[in-house]
């Protein structure tokens, strides 16, 4: 009965977004305060009918409900409560009504935030946020309904995929999704101001944390699932440059884009075509995303819903949003005429050229993706495109990227000297090819990946630090202290976020050109060496999990005679699944990880056994963190919280107001 | 994240190794083992998703690398063993696709778009300066000529 309740709130959500889209544009282009006033009670509604409609499928999944035919294919008695919850997401259906759920609540907290947004502007917000509901509540009614039930429900369910019963990957898609979705709410604010045909800097200033917002818990999500990758997979790998993984990394990119382009739109009012252009592609992207995956066009090991049908009803949803929204843009795009005057040396320009490359670098990404179909249909020539492509045409663009940074963040607006603004730059800059230099002679004849991307990260790190010490001014230690503790928010947040880059560059790098690697079969009291340090096969034994039987083996490390660690790596069988995974342990350290996996047992009683050391690879998530934390300081900062709806009467001076 | 569900889907068939290069492939030699997993970075396990056969589990990758590591005992340079694969399997194995015919474009796309990237900013940013420091606060011709009227009356 629940369960019927929950897909009946479903269906009557998909009549509220019909209503959410149509009333309030219609109140919007005649001005009926009434109509616009509508949009919020029915993004309000929708909101709560989608939660209930959710909260129907979880209650479903919880209480085991085999009549359901999802939760049959998805779930079993025996898995533990978090992975029960978990596995309403861990399907296409579910996944997709999660997906609606982020979306009527970002449409609902736009809503309900929305009080100093001028009524016209939020009308037409709210009403492409509900064009958007009603096309993807139609996807999931008619293409992929997730409350269809069995006539005769089958004793116990088949059970959700081992690899996904794992608390790193049961939480990798409500991250992702509100990334994702939550670039709707900068398109939907974009689609408004062109019917509106007008950008300002207030725009900017309210576009501006929502896509923070978004690009936050993007880099969380991907951070998630590269974090994922890297402790279950068995080897260790943390990126693939797969399509999935792709279709998660251009709107991440494009965001970043977008995040430092609606800065010159509120601080300078330039851009502002440029900026609007960005906020469809973002949402577009994250549409191209939710294509690939759920069609399975591009044979991802990750398109668990290959299904044509699902396939072009997507499609159509990404041609007419994207399509319609860049027709709109070609018509109106000429009226955003941009105000603020900047020389060729500037800030402005040096977020010019961040756009051209981020965005360059998502057009690498994006061609390299849907190459191999491109080629298969124009060309008949069946290629693949693979990491080797893309470590190669896609670095470059971060390379160039992470050198002008912290020049980039530092320049002033408007118009400046670049000898100027470089020269106390240089010691860091001289410090940084140093670090390098140090390391490359250190390391004697490996690649130049390790002191290039060191060199690159310690630079960002020094420019952040520099960044933040600048905005101090002169005077006394004690009163510049002050100064820097009572900084802007946005402040310390662009300086965390530049830092965490580096951080995380740094990881990348070390990570690719120092690891190594150990393949051996080694027996029951046997000990070999792994780089610095002794490994022994102390024990393997065979034990019971709550759905899964499990090898373990136990493998004590040692460093010059004093023990390191004992780990337990595992190799697992989940019977009902039918499906072995490998449980790698890992040592975690500041500066290294120590990583083994046990294989099979060998012919001559021994165990095959992997190991690596796998140099500073903690800093790749960890510089995703810091990334975020950046994220949510800048997005903390009072301009947003007291004065996120001003529309200025005058602007203030460029140089007073806090620069991200 | 992908070979998860290569894992998902493979794992069924061979309940067996979760492992990709075993201990009895490698070769005694180090520098010939270097060079042919380097090899086998490039080159794709066929029945997998864009897995290389260096990553893979998939018996064919096993095969697939033993295979390389053969033509590497026989004597083989990177290039013929690269040369021989692509013979039998197409340039489907390749995971860099070789920068010949249609495929130049793939290659060239990302430099190409950069150069109009920057060309555009280069115009653009001239405008800007170019465009007067008033910016829309000066007042246009119809506008002034509606000043003048009233300043006249």
């Amino acid at each position: 009965m629940f369960i019927e309740l929950g897909h009946f709130a479903l269906i009557l959500a998909l009549m509220v977004a019909v209503i959410q889209m149509v009333v309030p544009l219609i109140g919007a282009q005649q001005g009926w305060a009434g109509w616009m006033a509508a949009g919020d009670a029915a993004a309000g509604t929708q909101f709560l009918l989608i939660g209930f409609s959710f909260a129907a499928l979880t209650y479903a999944f919880v209480t085991s409900d085999f009549s359901v035919a999802l939760v049959v294919a998805n779930s079993h008695t025996a898995k533990p409560l978090i992975y029960k919850v978990a596995g309403v997401w861990g399907n296409h259906e579910g996944s997709m009504l999660l997906w609606v759920l982020i979306l009527s609540a970002y449409g609902a907290a736009a809503a309900l935030f929305g009080n100093n947004l001028p009524p016209r502007l939020r009308a037409r917000v709210l009403a492409v946020q509900g064009a958007i509901g009603v096309a993807f509540l139609a996807f999931i009614l008619f293409t992929s309904n997730p409350f269809l039930r069995l006539e005769v429900p089958p004793f116990n369910g088949k059970d959700l995929n081992p690899l996904l019963q794992d608390p790193g990957l049961a939480f990798h898609p409500p991250f992702l999704y509100l990334g994702y979705v939550g670039l709707s709410m900068a398109f939907s604010f974009a689609v408004a101001a062109l019917i509106e045909g007008r950008v300002d800097a207030a725009w900017g200033r309210w576009v501006r944390p929502w896509t923070l917002a978004a690009w936050i818990f993007l880099t969380i999500g991907i951070a998630l699932g590269s974090w994922w990758a890297y402790y279950e997979l068995g080897w260790g790998g943390f990126w693939f440059w797969d399509p999935v993984e792709n279709a998660s990394f251009m709107p991440w990119l494009i965001a970043a884009a977008l995040l430092h382009s609606a800065i010159v739109v509120e601080k300078r009012e330039a851009l502002k075509s440029w900026t609007i252009l960005l906020a469809i592609l973002a949402f577009g992207f994250s549409m191209i995303g939710t294509f690939i995956v759920r069609s399975g066009v591009l044979t991802s090991v990750h398109a668990f819903a290959t299904d044509p049908t699902r396939g072009v009803f997507v499609l159509a949803i990404l041609a007419v949003f994207t399509g319609g929204a860049l027709m709109l843009y070609a018509a109106r795009a000429g009226t955003m005429e941009a105000r603020g005057v900047f020389a060729p040396v500037s800030r402005e320009s040096a977020l010019v050229l961040n756009n051209v490359l981020l965005a360059v670098a998502a057009f690498v990404v994006f061609v390299g993706t849907i190459w191999p179909l491109v080629a298969e249909l124009a060309f008949a020539r069946k290629l693949s495109v693979g990491a080797p492509f893309f470590n190669a045409a896609f670095t470059p663009f971060m390379v160039a990227l992470a050198i002008i940074l912290p020049l980039g963040a530092v320049i002033p607006w408007k118009r400046a000297r670049a000898g100027r603004a470089m020269r106390p730059l240089w010691p860091f800059l001289v410090l940084a090819v140093a670090f390098g230099a140090l390391i490359w002679a250190m390391q004697t004849g490996r690649s130049a990946l390790g002191p290039v991307g060191a060199a690159l990260g310690v630079w960002l790190m020094l420019g952040a630090a520099f960044d933040l010490v600048q905005r101090t001014g002169r005077g006394a230690l004690r009163a510049r202290l002050g100064r820097l503790l009572r900084l802007p928010r946005a402040d310390w947040g662009k300086a965390v976020a530049h830092g965490g880059l580096g951080i995380t560059f740094i990881g990348i790098s070390a990570m690719l050109a120092w690891q190594q690697e150990v393949i051996r079969v080694v027996k029951v009291g046997e000990t070999f060496a792994l780089g610095a340090y002794e490994v022994r096969l102390s024990d393997v034994q065979r034990l019971e999990g709550p759905n899964y039987l499990t090898t373990m083996a136990f493998m004590d490390i040692s460093r010059d005679g004093s023990p390191v660690a004992r780990l337990t790596p595992e190799k697992r069988v989940y019977p009902v699944a039918g499906m072995p995974t490998t449980e790698a342990a890992i040592d975690n350290g500041l500066f290294r990880d120590l990583y083994l996996v046990i294989g099979d047992p060998q012919a001559d009683g021994g165990w095959a056994v992997r190991g690596y050391v796998k140099p500073m690879a903690n800093w790749i998530w960890g510089g995703a963190i810091i990334m975020c934390l950046g994220g949510f300081l800048s997005l903390s900062d009072r301009r947003y919280r007291i004065a996120a709806g001003a529309r200025p009467a005058t602007q203030a001076p460029a140089s007073r107001v806090p620069a991200e | 994240m992908r070979r998860a569900f290569a894992i998902a889907a493979l794992g069924v068939m061979l309940a067996g190794p979760v492992f990709a290069v075993l201990p009895d492939e490698i070769l005694p030699d180090p520098a010939l083992e270097a060079r042919a997993r380097e090899l086998s970075k490039g080159l794709r396990c066929l029945v997998c998703r864009n897995e290389s056969i260096d990553e893979s589990n998939a018996d064919l990758a096993r095969d697939l690398r033993i295979l390389v590591r053969e033509r590497i005992v026989a004597g083989d340079t990177d290039a013929e063993v690269v040369a021989w694969l692509v013979d039998r399997y197409g340039e489907y194995v390749l995971l860099n696709p070789p920068a010949t015919g249609s495929t130049l474009i793939l290659w060239i796309a990302g430099p190409m778009m950069l150069v109009f990237g920057l060309g555009g900013a280069a115009v653009y940013l001239r405008r800007r300066r170019g465009a007067r420091d008033a910016g829309d606060m000066a007042l246009s011709d119809a506008e002034q000529a509606r000043v003048d009227e009233i300043l006249r009356s």
